[in-house]
């Protein structure tokens, strides 16, 4: 079982469709969802980001940071779905993960158990003393 | 058969206060390399590596360093490790300042 | 100078307070060594060969009389003492233990400075000129727009985990005294033909163990545009920058690879689709840290008695021939501390020497201290009539040597004495190559000369631009020294080059006395600098000089 970590919390993950990997783009449907891994250039999925519900980015290390700009990269490019972070990503990146656009975060149970629930709630506050907030605006 | 196996010690650093240890016969970690277990089979080095990296909330970056038989015991064969018995050569502080004797060589230090 | 608003006070007590927990959790085992290497590095705490090493930013060398009197305090508190000042104007502390550290960070909250992103694979402390706003060079002064790149860059969510660390560095004056080119960006303040302000924009420099040049990306960048141009940069290399190879994966490989055109193609891309997410909030930012940084309430005053103590005091006179720089203001100058007395380690000061600087600071300098990334502490707003009382003061507390810029100035990074990484030491050489010009009785006739030593490839001594380079290496577990001539850090900016085989320890130094002495012999006359000379007349008379041959200057 994965886990969904969000600013309340840990839940189960609710996504109801499918998640495709990106060699199957040709067959995404309203609703789907697809994933990508640090190496793929989301400007492939400009096209159909209008009918994708869900994007998973993986993380396969926590300290491969691509994620990063692909999250930043495909809200630039005008994605409003779910935006997730997947696979090794630390509690103590949990602000980060959020402040580049991501919604939330799926982990599993292994990592769930080092790092529970009270580690990831205490970076839910991840608005707060952000310096790229402030010089944006 | 594999080259000759050169003897070993395991080596880390103290979680922390951060300062060299070595890990003795009896499972314990020592600031004096001359106490340490000096390790001259292969797999037992292995085993005793295990043992090692199964601390991590003691010390940090255990490894197998090369070593040889001394007077007191295990002394290093290579100048960087017998800086870690010792302190930097810049002021007396670390080991020698601690009141451990130094092991091994650096060269051109040896008014030290 | 700046001081914290309330914004930058709560954003670094909670950091000291999420450091404080993840050095909780990694004692308890939530965190495992290898999840909380990245998160102590970005904190600035290093394992070394002998204990912990915290390094702490002095962001743009720039740090008050409270500010340094603290870090004495901490070198009493909890390390052993003194402290190390670098090549990236940060400071060292070699001996803290771990359950210290998030106190010690708390004690450097309280006057304003921290030690965040001084290491890890982030951008890293943005350093500046250390004359700024001083200099009679300068266009303008590049601290308010360092300092604006440090809240940009500090916890950037992108930007945390790159494929190596990143290094900016700024200017303001057309003299490079930043080393510009050897760093990842490095920024030159200029104004185009319209008189508005912006940047020469640099990218791809670094040293390590492939030394390159950063090259121009954008000659003229309005000043505007600098965070989002910076972060379309960043963002380029985090997803090009190679991390399949950590000795391949600065920068200065991504666009040596893909070449500058290439990679300027990416860069303009990104700068162009994410310009429109910054509405202009930063450049008000930036209004409000210029005014922070106005200069001091500069004073008018005589300075007969200074040229009257100058004649007659002969030490003094000498001290002053190379220990100051035209300032920009009449009647001031700028004063350079030396941490480089002879035999002494480079860049190391006491607690005491500290205080004393903190204190001259206080009552003859405005209230500024700098540290420069030659090792040095700099005041850099001093009357010269207040000299005298100056120099009274630092002798007394052994912080008078007279050698900025000359042969015993050296830079030499910690080496194999503290230096988990290193092949040799670095160190012991430059006390003794410095003792060594000390009997010579030379250096003043030599003139500038920079020496930079490192105890590995990574060249955190810089030793591909100095004038002579020591690099050392371990040869079957013996310390050999290798030989660079001919690098410069400035906007003359080169990479030494190689000479022949390295010495062993015990030669290296009657090598490079060797090649002093011959310099000496060959230069055109007394105005006639090192570097100049060996760019006159090559390499091949210096290694007749270092190997014993009998080549002269018009050989091959
Ligand atoms: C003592 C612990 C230190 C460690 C472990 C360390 C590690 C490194 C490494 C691995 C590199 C090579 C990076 C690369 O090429 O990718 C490097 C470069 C560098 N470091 Fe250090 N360093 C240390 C101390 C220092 C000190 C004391 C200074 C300042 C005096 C310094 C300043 C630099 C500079 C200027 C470079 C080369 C410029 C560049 O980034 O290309 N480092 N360091
Ligand atoms: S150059 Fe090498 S020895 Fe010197 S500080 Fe850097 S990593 Fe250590």
């Amino acid at each position: 079982m994965t886990i969904i970590v969000t600013d309340t919390g840990f839940r189960v993950d609710d996504f109801p469709g499918v998640i495709r990997p990106l060699a199957e783009i040709e067959q995404i449907q309203e609703g789907d969802g697809v994933e990508i891994g640090p190496a793929d250039d989301p400007r492939a999925l400009v096209g159909v980001l209008g009918q994708v519900a869900l994007i998973r980015v993986r993380f396969p290390a926590f300290n491969d940071g691509r994620g990063f700009s692909h999250a930043r990269d495909l809200r630039s490019f005008g994605f409003h779905g779910r935006l997730r972070a997947a696979g090794h990503v630390l509690a103590d990146q949990y602000a980060m993960v959020r402040r580049v656009g991501f919604d939330e975060v799926e982990i599993d149970e292994a990592l769930a158990a080092r790092q529970p629930e009270d580690q990831w709630l205490a970076r839910a506050n991840w608005r707060d003393n952000y310096y790229q907030g402030r010089l944006r605006a | 058969m594999s080259r000759r196996f050169s003897p070993k010690v395991v080596s880390a650093n103290d979680l922390i206060e951060g300062d060299a240890v070595w890990l003795t016969e009896d499972d314990r970690w020592t600031r004096d390399m001359a106490e340490a277990e000096l390790i001259e089979d292969e797999a037992h080095a292995a085993i005793r590596l295990l043992f090692a990296k199964g601390q991590p909330n003691v010390v940090v970056g255990a490894e197998l360093v090369d070593a040889a038989p001394g007077p007191d015991g295990p002394v290093p064969t290579h100048f960087r490790e017998a800086f870690r018995t010792h302190g930097p050569t810049n002021y007396n502080l670390g080991k020698r300042a601690e009141g451990f004797a130094p092991r091994g060589h650096i060269p051109g230090n040896e008014a030290l | 100078m700046y001081t914290y608003n309330e914004f930058d006070e709560a954003f670094v007590r909670s950091r000291v307070a999420q450091f404080r927990s993840q050095v909780e959790r990694r004692i308890d085992g939530s965190l495992t060594e290898d999840e909380f290497r990245p998160l102590r590095l970005m904190n600035g705490l290093y394992l070394q060969l002998h204990a912990y090493m915290l390094r702490v930013a002095i962001p743009y060398g720039t740090l008050n009389p409270s500010q340094m009197r603290q870090l004495a305090h901490i070198a009493e508190r909890w390390d052993k003492g003194y402290g190390h000042f670098t090549t990236r104007q940060n400071i060292q502390f070699n001996w803290p233990r771990l359950k210290d550290v998030p106190d010690i960070l708390d004690a450097l909250a309280d006057v304003g400075m921290h030690a965040i992103q001084t290491s890890g694979n982030c951008v890293r402390n943005v350093t500046a000129d250390h004359f700024a706003a001083a200099a009679a060079d300068e266009i303008a002064d590049p601290r308010p727009i360092a300092e604006l790149l440090r809240e940009w860059s500090t916890d950037h969510p992108e930007f945390q985990f790159l494929p190596r660390k990143f290094k900016i560095a700024i200017t303001g004056a057309p003299n490079d005294r930043a080393v510009t080119r050897a760093h990842d960006i490095g920024l030159r303040m200029v104004r185009n033909e319209a008189g508005e302000p912006g940047f020469e924009v640099l990218v791809g420099g670094g040293l390590g163990r492939t030394p390159m040049l950063a090259q121009v990306i954008r000659d003229f960048l309005p000043q505007a545009d600098l965070l989002p141009y910076i972060e379309a940069i960043l963002g380029a290399y985090n997803l090009k920058g190679r991390r399949d190879n950590k000795y391949k994966a600065r920068i200065k490989i991504t666009v040596f690879e893909n070449g500058l055109d290439a990679f300027k193609a990416d860069v303009e891309e990104r700068f162009a689709r994410l310009r429109s997410q910054w509405s202009g909030v930063d450049q008000e930012i930036l209004k409000d840290i210029e005014a922070q940084f106005a200069p001091p309430a500069f004073r008018n005053a005589p300075t007969d008695d200074y040229e009257a103590f100058r004649a007659q005091n002969g030490v003094f006179r000498a001290w002053t021939d190379v220990n100051l720089h035209p300032h920009k203001v009449d009647g001031y100058t700028i004063v350079s501390i030396s941490l480089k007395k002879h035999g002494a380690t480079p860049g190391d000061a006491t607690a005491h020497q500290m205080r004393v600087m903190a204190d001259l600071a206080e009552r003859y300098g405005h209230g500024e201290l700098r540290v420069s990334h030659e090792q040095n502490i700099i005041l850099p707003h001093v009357h010269k009539s207040d000299l005298p009382a100056v120099w009274a003061a630092l002798r007394e507390a052994d912080l008078a040597t007279a050698n900025i810029g000359l042969v015993s100035d050296i830079i030499a990074c910690p080496g194999m004495d503290y230096c988990a990484l290193a092949t040799a030491r670095s160190i012991p050489i430059a006390q003794q190559i410095a003792t060594r010009f000390e009997e010579l009785q030379v250096e003043h006739d030599v003139g500038p000369l920079k020496i930079k030593i490192s105890g590995c490839i990574n060249a955190c001594g810089h030793h591909h631009v100095g004038h002579i380079g020591i690099l050392g290496l371990d040869r079957a577990g013996v310390e050999n020294y290798q030989v660079t001539l001919g690098g410069d850090g400035t906007e003359t900016a080169a990479i030494g080059e190689k000479m022949g085989p390295g010495f062993p320890a015990e030669e290296i130094v009657g090598a490079i006395e060797r090649l002093v002495l011959g310099y000496l012999e060959i230069r055109r006359d007394a105005e006639e600098t090192f570097l100049e000379t060996f760019r006159r007349a090559g390499p091949e008379p210096f290694k007749g000089f270092l190997y014993g041959t009998e080549e002269t200057a018009d050989a091959a």
